[in-house]
């Protein structure tokens, strides 16, 4: 790996790009595959995946059987290595104590960021998602549409490994031919509820997740994603034979060390590594993006963290891919003469229209899967069905009382058990145990059903971060205070999340324990808990209504831009990592263009 | 003769446990959550506690003891391995729970540093002592030497909410956790997997889907276009 140290970082960098997930990983992927020279920050420190994921370890050999704890939430295997919910030294805060307006933040400190632990589910946003406000009036409508992006999601699609079938559903876009690859099969919980969920009107089809079924045609994709670029060609196609297919164990959420699901260190940072084009700068962080004479980004100020001591990186063009909120704070932070409001921001926009996603869940009991034969249900880590948003009609005549989708996610089978332990259910108030305790585990295990609700947020004036005007990090950089709250339509759709999912665990001839909460306000999960966060330099057509034109450049600095989930004008359902990697490239490809225009 | 209540709780057990449970509440908010440190709520530790830190090495194979010390003294790992016994006896598919190392699982969780630990720890611990003194009340004999039909009755009194006893219900709550991280300390074991037919975490060259005939027998088909 060209990893470097400030020391030998280059005075010749094309392009410094701030991150190194999603984001970063596709950016600087794209631009040192097409021969930019890229130097790449990370605040975290370097890690790698073929080296270090726990494949096959159970949780009798973890502390605590594996559990989540304040320094490893997500239970002790999950990948996520310094990082958080709390990151030491790096507090932020909330504006106020009530309840329902809080902001909850999660950072990965590491190399590849989020993507090491996350879901893979991997979903295209719609045509109707770019243009929301066109529909209901509501929120903005993107510059760009989605024949603008479609191309992008191919090739994320290729380069990646995306499985899943096209189903022709309303707003939930078809991939060309040949670009998914096969579904694995449902499971016997997801069958039941698919067939259940009929009766309901619920559509139930393959979920799109980044993993491989089977290997990547190493020999028809890197041409189609590289044409007329031999070198590229040649690395892509040698490191597709080096990602084996998928094989069935071990959670996608550890991260994987035979390469077959996507995270930007396996998938992105291999290949641009190869080329020579890029370097990679851990343990760095970013503290404020620094200014020539004439106003353009000359590069990025950083702290080293194994020492404390404060460098610069210099660059002809700065690509911020640090998280949403994380490039709002950059930002902000980087002020001056000509910039007195932070850097990007003359309209003021910069930091506003945070947007997470809406997120409740709800499950049951069901019967039918009571005592089936033992078998081997892991398949791709998570769920292997899921429900595209589907109410449309309904919506459009007033019926639901919110506006906006979501979609549903499952959770079923015999799943590896964990510190939790099985699913009990304790008839007549009963704690169960002795003989009749593991009779009922035997019984029980696998008939237990979750649905995740996860639904679109619409943008509004109280949800924002700023600089917080008294707290600093251990490094005193300052550093973010939110500001957060739910409109009726988030509530109302959490609230719709819960009734619809207990009324499908009745059609399956399950029991619900208790009635759904009609009120959404206890259903619904805190901003930024459900860690998609976007928007804060959101994309427009204008320089007065948004933060950076329709190719993700700052209105304000020509050479400056941001590659990560910032730029959503809108947060469809669809979880948007799968967006941030399209705009990641597209961006990039901006970046390449202006350069050869002489532009920057 | 005018019988006590036998499940009247010792009053200075109920007081610690009540003392306890409002000291518990301070935690109870999850400060985790991401929760800035200046709106922690009062009490809460402003970082985590030193316990395995944010990057700990995740290949390595660990055992109760490893990473903080084990807490509990001879005659309480005697008392907890009883009764991890009554809650998972050995039967003709797989072992008791003490014989698998849930034991030292309780031990350490009760141990370890971590807010809900500390919290649900010091329940534990209480009830334990509830349960050696009502024992010994009872039976004449702590649980660990009370006879195998003695220390399965008093589990069967702790074993329900009774609307009538309501001093009882301390008891029963340490009794459904105690009980919960017994079965998540059991079923996690190779022993307690393979017990409940947990056949996966094996790699697989293809993924088949169901067992043949299971789907037609559930009155389920599987012919979507996938």
């Amino acid at each position: 790996m060209a990893s470097v140290s400030p020391i030998s970082v280059s005075d010749n960098y094309d392009v410094v790009v701030v991150g190194s997930g999603a984001a970063g990983g596709q950016a600087a992927y794209t631009l040192a595959m097409e021969g930019a020279r890229v130097l790449m920050i990370e605040a975290g420190r370097k890690y790698d995946p073929v080296s270090e994921t726990p494949m096959f370890q159970t949780n009798d050999t973890a502390p605590l059987r594996g559990a989540g704890t304040p320094d490893k939430y997500f239970g002790f295997h999950d990948a996520t290595v310094g990082g958080g919910w709390i990151v030491p030294g790096e507090p932020y805060t909330n504006a106020s104590d009530e309840e329902g307006r809080q902001f909850t933040w999660w950072r990965a400190r590491m190399l590849g960021g989020r993507t090491n632990h996350w879901g893979r589910i991997a979903l295209r946003n719609g045509p109707y998602d770019f243009k929301p406000c066109s529909r209901d009036g509501l929120g903005f409508d993107w510059p760009i549409s989605y024949e603008d992006v479609a191309p992008y999601y191919d090739k994320v699609e290729m380069l990646i490994g995306v499985f899943g079938s096209n189903n022709g559903l309303e707003n939930t876009p078809d991939s060309p031919d040949g670009v998914l690859l096969p579904p694995p099969r449902a499971r016997i919980g997801e069958l039941l509820a698919r067939q259940r969920g009929r009766g309901l009107g619920i559509p139930v089809i393959p979920i799109h997740r980044a993993v491989l079924t089977r290997m990547l045609d190493h020999r028809a994709i890197p041409p189609r994603l590289h044409p007329g670029n031999a070198k590229a060609q040649r690395i892509l196609s040698e490191d597709m034979q080096g990602r084996a297919a998928c094989f069935w164990a071990t959670p996608c959420g550890r991260g994987c060390s035979i390469r077959a699901n996507y995270q930007s260190t396996t998938v992105h940072l291999p290949p641009a590594l190869a080329t020579g084009n890029l370097d990679i700068l851990a343990n760095a962080m970013a503290r404020e993006v620094y200014l020539d004479t004439k106003g353009r980004a000359a590069g990025v100020t950083y702290i080293d963290k194994t020492t404390g001591q404060e460098h610069r990186a210099s660059a002809r063009a700065v690509v911020l891919a640090a998280g949403a909120c994380e490039t709002v704070r950059l930002l902000l932070n980087s002020k001056s003469g000509r910039f007195p409001n932070g850097l990007a921001n003359s309209s003021g926009l910069v930091g506003r229209y945070i947007m997470d996603t809406v997120g409740a869940e709800w499950g049951g009991h069901v019967p039918l899967l009571e005592s089936l034969p033992p078998h081997n249900e892991d398949g791709a880590g998570g769920g292997h069905v899921y429900v595209p948003w589907w109410l449309y009609r309904e919506q459009k005549r007033g019926r639901l009382g919110f506006a906006r989708g979501y979609h549903v996610e499952f959770g079923t089978g015999k799943m590896m058990p964990g510190a939790e332990g099985p699913y009990l259910p304790d008839a007549g108030g009963t704690t169960s145990f002795g003989s009749r305790l593991k009779e009922d585990a035997r019984r029980y295990y696998g008939s237990y059903v979750s649905f995740t609700g996860r639904g679109e947020m619409i943008p509004n004036r109280d949800s924002f971060c700023e600089i917080d005007p008294t707290v600093v990090d251990k490094w005193g950089i300052p550093v973010l205070r939110f500001h957060w709250k739910w409109s009726e339509h988030e509530i109302k759709q959490a609230a719709h999340m819960q009734r619809t999912f207990a009324d499908w665990i009745e059609a399956m001839g399950g029991t619900n324990t208790k009635a759904p909460d009609p009120d959404g306000r206890r259903a619904i999960h805190a901003g930024g808990a459900i860690i998609h966060e976007v928007g804060g330099t959101i994309m427009g057509n204008s320089p007065s209504n948004s933060v950076t034109n329709p190719w993700s450049q700052a209105w304000d600095v020509a050479n400056l831009f941001v590659a990560d989930g910032g730029v959503f004008a809108s947060n469809a359902d669809k979880n948007p990592t799968l967006t941030i990697m399209a705009l990641a490239w597209r961006t990039a490809d901006r970046v390449l263009d202006e350069m050869r225009r002489g532009n920057i | 003769m005018n019988t006590p209540d036998p499940m009247r709780i010792d009053r200075r057990v109920a007081i610690k446990w009540m003392l306890t449970a409002s000291a518990g509440a301070v935690f109870a908010s999850r400060p985790a959550f991401g929760v800035p440190a200046a709106e922690a709520p009062a009490g809460a530790p402003a970082k985590p506690p030193d316990g395995y830190g944010l990057d700990p090495d995740l290949l390595r194979a660990y055992k109760p003891g490893d990473l903080w010390p084990l807490t509990f003294s001879a005659a309480q790992r005697r008392q907890v391995a009883a009764l991890c016994d009554v809650v998972i006896p050995a039967d003709s598919r797989s072992p008791s729970a003490s014989a698998v190392g849930v034991t030292d699982f309780i031990d350490e969780f009760v141990s370890a540093p971590y807010p809900d630990n500390v919290r649900d720890g010091k329940k534990i611990l209480e009830g334990l002592a509830w349960l050696d003194a009502e024992s010994a009340r009872r039976y004449g004999a702590v649980f660990a030497e009370a006879a195998g039909p003695q220390r399965a009755s008093l589990c069967e009194d702790i074993s329900r909410d009774d609307p009538g006893r309501p001093g009882l219900k301390p008891a029963a709550d340490f009794f459904r956790l105690f009980r919960n991280l017994v079965a998540g300390g059991f079923y996690t074991t190779p022993e307690g997997m393979r017990d409940i037919g947990y056949e996966g975490n094996v790699p697989l060259a293809r993924f088949d889907g169901p067992p043949p005939g299971l789907v037609e027998r559930l009155g389920l088909t599987d012919e979507v276009k996938w």
